[in-house]
């Protein structure tokens, strides 16, 4: 069985039909990069494979949990499903340990001494040791994203899902960001992911998917699809970020 | 419970209500009026560099703003006459409320011209314009849009507030209440009365302002 | 009998002003509990909840508080519960506090982004988890200097229990004016008093405000 498995998704906003009968399959390792233009339901795709949306018809499989039924577990399958998103979202209110901590205590049960070990490792990983105890807003965008990114790794997902989360960064901090995240990939992590940066799909995905106008257009192996493009729409989208 | 409510009895007393909801008005707009012209001029002297104004300016402001409308009343009506200033009911209730709404204005007006910020004002200037102009055209609509929502509420807040003149004695609406109570002895119902007819006020003229709002700040002129 | 204004009617005055103070915490602990239920009315994803809630609230802020007070002092020995000025006083009071304190606090709980309750799910937190761990803490923060604020409106609105007979800090200048004919004076000290109360609030609120807001 795959790790992920969508089947015919259809998710409307109202009378604005966004995903239209979208089928999906990611295996366990597998790094996928998905682009598009903006509006083609990347994000939306995202947050219903996390839960955060509901879908109108279809059936998605995480890890063996179906999201799509209707008494769902959407606290274990969060658990087995990690997500960072774009403006980081870390909780202001707590410094960086606790920051990573607080679902280790809270959701794996985990005693204070053990999460923070945990905290302190992962913390390290993503190369901010020094800022254990630091507050959100003393650290800058890209510090701040590679907490998101430890916080998220620290549950050991089976699955992480990443919804551009380069691009409310200045230029200079999408580099320490993404490297980060090619060290994750390294590790064997399943991952799904947003992104504009072409270079880092070609280089860190294994599969590209291209969404547009809520549908799947392309899907296939990363180099290929970014190298000789199969449909006009693939085409002038690539000339248009690429230019 | 064997008590008969009879509202009924009331509608009697129209020509009182109506009475009393016109001076209830007047009373608010001359607060509103007096109020804002009292709040300009402190809010003008507690942002002054002098502190000869900033200081009484800003003690103004907290000596209203942290006692009663009630006794500030009763200092007015009841306490100058000991100094030989004898005013009539409504007289004093204007200008207890005036003085009381003015340190409310000035702190309103103050957050309003703070709100404009500096990079428009800024823009104004490099345009070429004056100091006069950037005010008038560039910062005067912008704090106007940034505190008509405060003021809107707020003389919602004072024609609700108007009510404790009755206590010495002006006959605005509430006082309507004691005067139909005293004839009727229905005191629940004529209370109960009286408070829902300013309910509809309240509401009445939120739908107003609202109206008001989208007619100057929303709506974009016809081309 | 007219006698002078003395040291002993400031000590009235002063033990009076006990009343104020504790028919301002009797509010506020009423009130408070009321508010947190009107609160929660009013957030829950429930349509009726949600218009009673705004009902409540458009009643009381829409009239006169001094209306309410009469409409308690009169209307509750009409459906058989026998009043005195300070239970009717405390009741309404309580009434009118709710409305505030149930706004000011949605106003906090809705301040708090609703990306901050996603990062809490996408991490497998309980909606209660959820709400204690990540959302109370900064409500809490943006609730606590306009709570105290309101502190201070609800002190200031006890003077209206005057009115129907309390003997409160205003009342009681009443009754010594009535016998000194000093009433400027008696006036001027029930002032201060207030204005002691008050301004230690409104300070109190304002470095609260001031100090949540750079800390975290
Ligand atoms: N909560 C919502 N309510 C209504 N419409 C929504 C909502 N979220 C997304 N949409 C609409 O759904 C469509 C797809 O949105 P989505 O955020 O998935 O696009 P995206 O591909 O992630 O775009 P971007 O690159 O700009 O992030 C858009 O047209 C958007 O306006
Ligand atoms: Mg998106």
């Amino acid at each position: 069985m795959s790790l992920v498995e969508l089947t015919q998704i259809r998710k409307s906003f109202g009378p604005v039909e966004v995903l239209k009968d979208v089928s999906l399959k990611v295996e366990k390792g597998e790094i996928v990069a998905i682009i598009g233009r903006s509006g083609s339901g990347k994000s939306t795709l995202l947050r219903c494979i996390n839960g955060l949306e509901q879908v109108q018809a279809g059936r998605i499989l995480v890890a063996g949990i179906d999201v799509t039924a209707r008494n769902a577990d959407l606290n274990v399958l969060r658990e087995r499903a990690g997500m960072v998103f774009q403006s980081y979202n870390l909780f202001p209110h707590l410094d960086v340990e606790r920051n990573v901590t607080l679902a280790l205590k809270l959701v794996k049960k985990l005693d204070r001494e053990a999460a923070g070990k945990i905290a302190r490792d992962v913390v390290a990983r993503v190369g901010l040791a020094e800022k254990l105890h630091a507050y959100p807003d003393e650290l800058s965008g890209g510090q701040q994203q590679r907490v998101a990114i430890a916080r998220s790794l620290a549950m050991q997902p089976a699955l992480m899902l990443f919804d551009e989360i380069t691009s409310a960064l200045d230029p200079e901090l999408v580099g320490e960001v993404l490297r980060v995240l090619e060290g994750v990939a390294k590790e064997g992590m399943t991952m799904m992911l947003v992104t504009h940066e072409m270079n880092f799909a070609k280089n860190v995905a294994d599969r590209v998917i291209f969404m547009h106008e809520g549908r799947i257009h392309e899907d296939g192996p990363a180099r290929e699809i970014l190298q000789t493009p199969r449909t006009a729409e693939l085409g002038s989208f690539l000339s248009a970020v690429l230019h | 419970m064997n008590y008969n409510f009879r509202f009924e009895i009331l509608l009697r007393y129209q020509a009182e209500i109506l009475q009393g909801v016109l001076l209830t008005l007047q009373l608010s707009v001359l607060t509103m009026v007096f109020g804002l012209v009292i709040g300009l001029g402190v809010a003008i002297a507690a942002g002054s560099p002098s502190k000869w104004l900033s200081v009484p300016a800003r003690f103004y402001v907290e000596t209203i703003r942290n006692t009663p409308l009630l006794v500030q009343l009763f200092i007015v009506f009841f306490g100058l006459p000991s100094l030989g200033v004898r005013l009539s009911a409504d007289l004093a209730a204007v200008i207890a409320l005036s003085i009381n709404m003015g340190a409310y204005g000035a702190e309103i007006l103050r957050a309003g011209f703070e709100s404009v910020r500096r990079s428009q004002i800024e823009a104004g200037r490099s345009l070429g314009l004056t100091a006069a102009q950037t005010f008038r055209h560039v910062v005067l609509f912008q704090a106007t849009k940034a505190i008509y929502p405060a003021l809107a509420s707020q003389f919602v807040l004072i024609m609700l507030a108007t009510c404790v003149v009755s206590s010495i004695g002006v006959t605005e609406l509430f006082h309507q209440a004691a005067f139909i109570d005293s004839r009727t002895y229905r005191s629940f119902e004529a209370y109960t009365l009286i408070t829902l007819s300013y309910l509809i006020l309240t509401l009445a003229f939120r739908a107003l302002f609202s109206f008001i709002y989208w007619a100057v700040f929303v709506r974009r002129p016809a081309r | 009998m007219i006698r002078e204004f003395a040291g002993a009617d400031v000590v009235y005055l002063l033990l009076a002003a006990r009343w104020t103070v504790a028919l301002a915490l009797v509010a506020m602990l009423g009130g408070g509990l009321l508010g947190l239920v009107i609160a929660a009315l009013r957030i829950v994803p429930f349509k009726p909840a949600n218009w009673l809630a705004i009902l409540y609230i458009n009643l009381i802020q829409g009239t006169p508080l001094l209306g309410q007070l009469f409409i308690f002092f009169f209307g509750l020995p009409l459906i058989g519960i026998q009043v005195d000025a300070w239970t009717a006083a405390a009741i309404s009071l309580s009434i009118y506090a709710a409305a505030f304190f149930g706004e000011i606090w949605r106003g906090a709980l809705q301040s708090v982004s609703i990306r901050q309750w996603e990062a809490g799910a996408s991490l497998g937190l309980t909606y209660g988890q959820r709400l204690f761990y990540v959302v109370l803490p900064q409500a809490l923060r943006v609730a606590v200097a306009p709570t105290v604020g309101f502190l201070v409106q609800l002190i200031k609105n006890t003077s209206l229990t005057a009115l129907i007979g309390f003997v409160e800090l205003t009342r009681a200048g009443q009754i010594i004016s009535g016998a000194t004919f000093a009433p400027l004076r008696v006036y001027l000290v029930v002032a201060v008093v207030y204005f002691v109360i008050c301004f230690s609030l409104s300070q109190m609120s304002r470095r609260l405000e001031r100090k949540l807001h750079v800390a975290r």
